[in-house]
């Protein structure tokens, strides 16, 4: 088996004196989709703010593409990651957030090449043209004109995972993208992360709530609660028939909320 | 010598020293006129934060109108005004101190309105509804309810101006109340050095407002953040 | 002398003010936002003094800190060596600008501290420098919030011009005073006073107001969805 794209090795993370994560193993392999469930605090989003260098770790190294991430090898020895290390493993990963967090003052295009622009350093015309397309296949391009603010929900997450692919990364994180969206909204921001996983040109990690939606599209499920791996599968293993008890728990909560 | 004090010009330390009692007494003085303006300024500003909420546009126009102009207008100027014009006018002659603070009563009068009107536009409008809905008569509402919700955003506010106007006093200088800078000034006029009882001026205002900072902080945290239950 | 013949000279003052405040007030806008991100900053040697700038102008009464650099500056030049007797105009100039932006520093601090940590965390995952993020990101975002802060500082600037009549500057309220010396018409030459200050306070105040929807452009088309 070739190296995982995302290895954590032993990895600790600690919010004061609340351990989120255990000693957690966990690995993703190149352009597997994975989709994480489990309840809320159980550590889910925190796996995701440490890949995108939000967030330190306490103990353990975690492996982004074959290399530390918040570690430096220095001769032969770990350090902690410089900054430059740090900008430099970033550019791997990219990030779509619950919230959205889009640039309010900026128009949706200015959002797309921004950070192509002061970032990669591409010309104006490359951003935009990557930017062009970008919004086509999210089927936003009458939109690139306006602010954040006069978009729905939907739209303004689609603008948030174009923002996030302008950057070419090898790793896409969806931190719990439909679950500020009204539910009418949730079916357009799905489908592009379909098409996403469909192409099998990324490696992505999906935090989400919406298990049917998991079942289509996962390579494998990981069930995590308290700060473990429970356990983890292929989708029509671990949705359909969970051998733990937390599993099955969990999914009853999550599917049939008034029993 | 001021006020039967001598100092001494030896050494800048010992200059220092013995000119901080004069400084202290000025001080006093400067208190005074803080409070005395506080007070005009907190009772002034409710008359007129009062009557621009009026329902009568012929009332809360004019209240408007003056809360804007004494809010637009310096403290000097106004000073002036009520120092030298009033007695033309009503032919009472006002002493220094009392020309002073009134003159800050009337300054502050406007930001205090405008705390008032604040704090209690910051009330959710939900409270207003429950009231409706619980059917409660409207004066009751406003004082056991609205009012003791409004107190706490008002206090901190009005501490702040207490602080802006006691760093106001020394304008008062003009009409020739002995606060601490002007004491500091004749000090520096006699004996040609202003720096140091400019400085120490300086010095024991930064303490002052530190003090009162504090005073109001504590005050706020004491507060109840939801409002002032009162019986 | 007739109160129409007032006015020349009063007209001549009030040049002198708004003058005054128009450079004093830029003055202080440049410190406000040089200190406000000074208190911001992660080195001590930006941070300490910016924040002994800010605590001593604003805990200090104006009048004071105007006769301190008229009078007392000098003595310490004395003291080191250096001539450092400034003209009564800079000084007056020098007095508000750090005066005002103390007060501003505060609002310029507190605006970027209310940009959601959430655009840092966007700007983070895109990879902007962090320089990068203050200005492209964070600041753009800030100072529409700041605006109706400044803006009342700006009038409040206006009427602290006042007090450099007391240090000898020939303003708008130091020709009033010296009108009423001469002709002892005090109601009149202070009503005067007082209405033109007034109506400087508006003109500055629709001024700031259009600035202000300026720099909210992408707010106001925010509001109609």
């Amino acid at each position: 088996m070739s190296e995982p794209m995302i290895k954590f090795d032993k990895v600790t993370k600690k919010f004061g004196d609340h351990v989120v994560l255990k000693e957690l193993e966990f690995e993703v392999q190149s352009n597997e989709m994975v989709t994480i469930i489990g309840p809320s605090g159980s550590g889910k989003s925190t796996i995701l703010r440490i890949l995108m260098t939000l967030e330190p770790i306490n103990e353990g190294v975690v492996y982004v593409d074959g290399e530390p991430l918040w570690h430096e090898e220095n001769n032969g020895k770990l350090a902690p990651a410089s900054d430059q290390h740090l900008k430099k493993m970033r550019s791997k990963l990219g990030m779509v957030f619950q919230q959205f967090n889009l640039f309010p003052h900026m128009t949706v295009r200015r959002n797309l090449t921004e950070a192509p622009i002061r970032v990669l350093g591409l010309s104006k015309k490359e951003a935009v043209e990557r930017a062009d397309e970008l919004l086509e296949m999210v089927g936003l391009s009458d939109q690139a004109d306006k602010f954040p603010a006069q978009l729905s929900g939907g739209q303004q997450q689609r603008v948030g995972i174009a923002r996030a692919l302008a950057m070419r990364p090898k790793i896409l994180l969806f931190d719990e993208p439909t679950s500020a969206l009204d539910p009418e909204l949730v079916g357009e921001v799905l489908q592009v992360i379909r098409k996403l996983a469909e192409q099998h040109e990324f490696t992505m990690l999906l935090v989400t709530h919406e298990i049917p939606f998991a079942r289509q599209v996962s390579d494998r499920v990981c069930f995590i609660d308290g700060g473990s791996i429970v356990e983890q599968g292929p989708p029509d293993e671990i949705l359909t028939e969970p051998k733990e008890e937390r599993t099955k728990e969990f999914l009853h909560a999550v599917l049939h909320p008034d029993e | 010598m001021l006020f039967g004090i001598e100092w001494n010009t030896a050494s800048n330390l010992a200059f220092a020293t013995s000119i901080l009692p004069i400084l202290l007494i000025g001080l006093i003085t400067t208190l005074k006129a803080t409070v005395v303006g506080f007070i005009l300024a907190i009772v002034i500003g409710l008359v007129l934060a009062a009557l621009k909420g009026a329902p009568l546009k012929i009332i809360s126009y004019p209240a408007a109108f003056i809360i804007e102009f004494l809010r637009d207008t310096p403290l000097l100027i106004q000073l002036f005004f009520v120092f030298y014009v009033l007695p033309q006018l009503t032919g009472i002659t006002l002493p220094a101190f009392v020309a002073g603070a009134i003159a800050l009563g009337l300054q502050y009068s406007a930001y205090c309105a405008e705390v008032y009107r604040g704090g209690l536009e910051a009330v959710p409008w939900g409270q207003h509804e429950a009231l409706k809905a619980l059917n409660l008569p409207s004066a009751y509402g406003f004082f056991y309810i609205i009012l003791p919700q409004a107190i706490p955003r008002i206090i901190p506010a009005l501490g702040n101006y207490l602080v802006s106007i006691m760093k106001d006093v020394p304008i008062l200088s003009v009409v020739t109340v002995l606060e601490m800078m002007t004491i500091a000034r004749i000090i520096g006029d006699r004996t040609y050095n202003y720096l140091v009882p400019l400085s120490m001026v300086g010095g024991l205002y930064l303490i002052m407002t530190l003090l009162v900072s504090f005073l109001v902080r504590f005050i706020d945290m004491k507060l109840p953040k939801s409002g002032i239950p009162f019986k | 002398m007739n109160w129409i013949d007032y006015l020349g000279p009063m007209m001549d003052g009030a040049w002198i003010t708004v003058k005054l405040t128009f450079y004093s007030t830029i003055l202080g806008a440049v410190f406000s936002f040089l200190f406000g991100l000074g208190k911001l900053a992660r080195h001590w040697y930006f941070k300490i003094p910016s924040v002994a700038y800010i605590e001593v102008f604003r805990g200090t009464s104006l009048l004071v800190q105007m006769f301190w650099l008229f009078y007392a500056l000098p003595l310490v030049g004395d003291i080191i060596g250096l001539n450092m007797r400034i003209p009564p105009i800079v000084a007056g100039v020098m007095a508000l600008s750090a005066n005002i932006g103390a007060y501003g520093a505060e609002v310029v601090r507190g605006a970027i501290q209310a940009v959601s940590k959430k655009q840092y965390e966007a700007a983070t995952a895109l990879n902007f420098t962090p320089k990068q993020t203050l200005w492209r990101i964070a600041l753009p975002q800030a100072i529409p919030e700041m605006m109706p802060a400044f803006g009342n500082l700006a009038i409040q600037n206006l009427k602290d011009t006042a007090l450099v009549s007391l240090i000898t500057i020939s303003d708008l309220a130091f020709v009033s005073e010296r009108l009423r010396n001469l002709t002892q018409e005090s109601a009149v030459v202070y009503t005067l006073a007082l209405f033109m200050y007034f109506g400087m306070a508006l003109v500055l105040a629709g001024m700031l107001k259009m600035l202000s929807q300026y720099v909210g452009t992408w707010r106001r088309a925010a509001g109609g969805k």
